[in-house]
């Protein structure tokens, strides 16, 4: 019987021949990809769920119900203003995903075009934007993010932009140090000697090679972009009441900490779980992708 | 090697010089006139019309930006639009209080972190490593201040062992500072100490592997003479300068931990001016901040030149 390429002889060990297995079977096998990937899932669904869930409405007051302690009926409590938790919590999943994931895209949408440009066309083109990059690096992220807070006002859409605006230079940094990686590699070479243009050379065939780590930088970045959000809310200048965010129900909590102690445990375990799903998922992305940094 | 240090410090000017212009440009994008907050209720245009003058207003926007940089240079950094006071007098008034948290915090975090790191370097692959390398990571996705809440409501609240908030100065009352301090500075060092740790454990894990060390093995001397003598001297030469790095974290993580236990300093100061519309203190405090973290940066240059001998010999 012959032989297929991919068979080896009893006996001998050819792991080159092997076909390498997908990224979602690499994923799976990787433990912290695993473990962090099956958090996040679980706090993708809790937002998507939530309106469609038999909850209690999360803005609705009830007096009745003012700073109840974890009951059957209200399994986290209630807060000051009689609201359910679990319902605050739901609900408050939606404005920490989205203020993860919109802060991402701002900061992939402005810093990998200027990354692309630095990296690529080097020169004065390359100073002009590092130095730039470099002056926005120079102030801590949330001292950062609490000015550009000051001066768009209050509210989560401005946090959200706020948080993505200070995480631009990290993307920048990132993708020019890639970009001028693969430009010097043969197959670019070989696009620019059968005529290819600068911007499909640089889409087509160096934005991809500088891909995976960007995502693994994007999922670490998430992770990030959940506490900011939260210690925004948490010093009232991210999500507005009575919206509900994890940060904010803190900042409410904090003041409550005598009378009602249950109001500020939730919300911290959910930001801290969400946080360490995305750290984890965030490294075991970098294994698979990108074992060089690992 | 001075020519070196210099050559850093030359490199620093153009981004301190960019910060400066993003700080001023900041303003400019305030929304509405901030005169109008100075100028109280009566909104007297005389007074407003003053105000404009004495902040050159009516002069284009290149000549306002050197003559405000200008006063910067001589250390002028604003006033503070609610209370008139000098922005600077501001900063320096609160900074020590900041400092004396910055300190406690370091502390912890490399009591903790360094110590953690070498050993889950030393047992790698053992329950040793694992436990460390977990709780490094729980530290860097705990939110401090949450931690912080918690901390307040078991030790203050629950078992009362420690006061809950404020602020002595260590000078005039160390029993009371440090019972003061105990909380915050675990609450901002551990996120520092999980950082540490993570990068500890992988550089002794470089240097254990290093053939310097195999060489001190096979001259058959023990393992802590291996560890003490050669490995965790070169393994600590990036992290020296790492922990210079931390000063922005610090910072950023003062601004959350003085907000939960209420004390006085640095933080709270640019939390209160976002607050109170005091635009001329955040900007001050935005400046102030990135001075320090580029001469934190510089520092963190020097000091490695100054610990690595192959620059040191330039």
């Amino acid at each position: 019987m012959a032989m297929t390429a991919t068979e080896t002889a009893p006996g001998t060990a050819e792991p080159s021949l092997q076909p390498r297995p997908g990224l979602f079977t690499r994923l799976a096998r990787n433990r912290s990809a695993l473990i962090g990937g099956t958090v996040v899932l679980a706090f993708v669904l809790m937002a998507l769920l939530a309106p469609l869930l038999p909850l209690a409405d999360p803005l609705k007051s009830n007096f009745l119900a003012i700073r109840k302690p974890p009951s059957e009926l209200y399994w986290f409590g209630t807060d000051e203003l009689g609201r359910d938790q679990v319902s605050r919590l739901f609900f408050g999943a939606q404005a920490s995903l989205l203020a993860g994931i919109m802060s991402v895209l701002i900061a992939l949408g402005i810093g990998v075009p200027f990354g692309l440009l630095a990296g690529w066309y080097g020169g004065w083109i390359d100073a002009a934007i590092s130095r730039v990059a470099e002056a926005m690096l120079a102030c801590p992220f949330l001292i950062l993010a609490i000015a550009f807070a000051a001066v768009l006002g209050p509210s989560l859409t401005n946090a959200m932009i706020a948080i993505g605006l200070s995480a631009v230079p990290i993307f920048v940094r990132l993708v020019r140090g890639q970009v001028m990686s693969v430009k010097a590699e043969d197959f670019v070479e070989g696009a620019r000697a059968v005529g290819a243009r600068d911007l499909r050379i640089v889409l087509r065939h160096i934005l991809p090679n500088t891909m995976s780590p960007i995502v693994v930088q994007s999922t670490l970045f998430m992770a990030q972009a959940i506490i900011l959000e939260a210690a925004l809310s948490f010093l009232g200048l991210g999500q507005q009441p009575p919206s509900p965010s994890w940060g904010q129900m803190l900042n409410v909590a904090k003041n409550f900490m005598d009378q009602a102690p249950w109001m500020s445990v939730a919300p911290g375990i959910c930001i801290f779980l969400a946080v360490l799903g995305f750290n984890l998922l965030g490294d075991g992305l970098r294994d698979v992708l990108d074992p060089k940094e690992g | 090697m001075l020519a070196l240090i210099g050559r850093r410090a030359l490199i620093a000017i153009p981004t301190l010089f960019l910060v400066s212009l993003f700080v001023f440009a900041l303003q400019r994008a305030l929304p509405g006139d901030p005169f109008l907050v100075i100028a109280g209720e009566e909104r007297d245009p005389e007074v407003i019309a003053r105000l404009r003058q004495i902040y050159r207003m009516d002069d284009p926007i290149v000549v306002q930006f050197f003559a405000w940089l200008g006063q910067v240079l001589q250390g002028d950094f604003g006033r503070s639009l609610r209370t008139g006071e000098p922005v600077l007098g501001l900063i320096l008034q609160k900074l020590p209080v900041t400092l004396q948290l910055a300190i406690a915090s370091i502390i912890v975090a490399v009591g903790i972190g360094i110590p953690a790191g070498i050993l889950a370097a030393r047992r790698k692959d053992t329950v040793v490593d694992y436990s460390a390398s977990a709780l490094a990571l729980s530290g860097l996705s705990i939110p401090n201040f949450w931690l912080g809440i918690m901390l307040i409501l078991v030790v203050s609240v629950e078992l009362k062992w420690l006061p809950a908030s404020g602020y002595e100065p260590f000078f005039s009352d160390p029993w009371g500072a440090i019972e003061r301090l105990i909380m915050p500075a675990f609450v901002l060092g551990s996120g520092l100490a999980a950082f540490l740790m993570r990068h500890t454990r992988s550089a002794m894990l470089e240097v254990l592997r290093s053939d310097y060390v195999r060489t001190a093995r096979a001259k058959g001397l023990d393992e802590d003479a291996v560890v003490n003598r050669h490995a965790l001297r070169n393994a600590l030469v990036p992290i020296i300068t790492l922990t210079t790095l931390l000063f922005g974290e610090l910072l950023a993580g003062a601004v959350l931990t003085e907000q939960v236990f209420t004390i006085p300093g640095f933080g709270k100061l640019i939390v209160d001016a976002v607050f109170n519309r005091d635009y001329g203190v955040v900007q001050g405090v935005v400046l102030c901040t990135a001075i320090g973290f580029i001469l934190m940066n510089l520092l963190a240059d020097v000091l490695y030149i100054l610990v690595n001998p192959r620059l040191r010999a330039k």
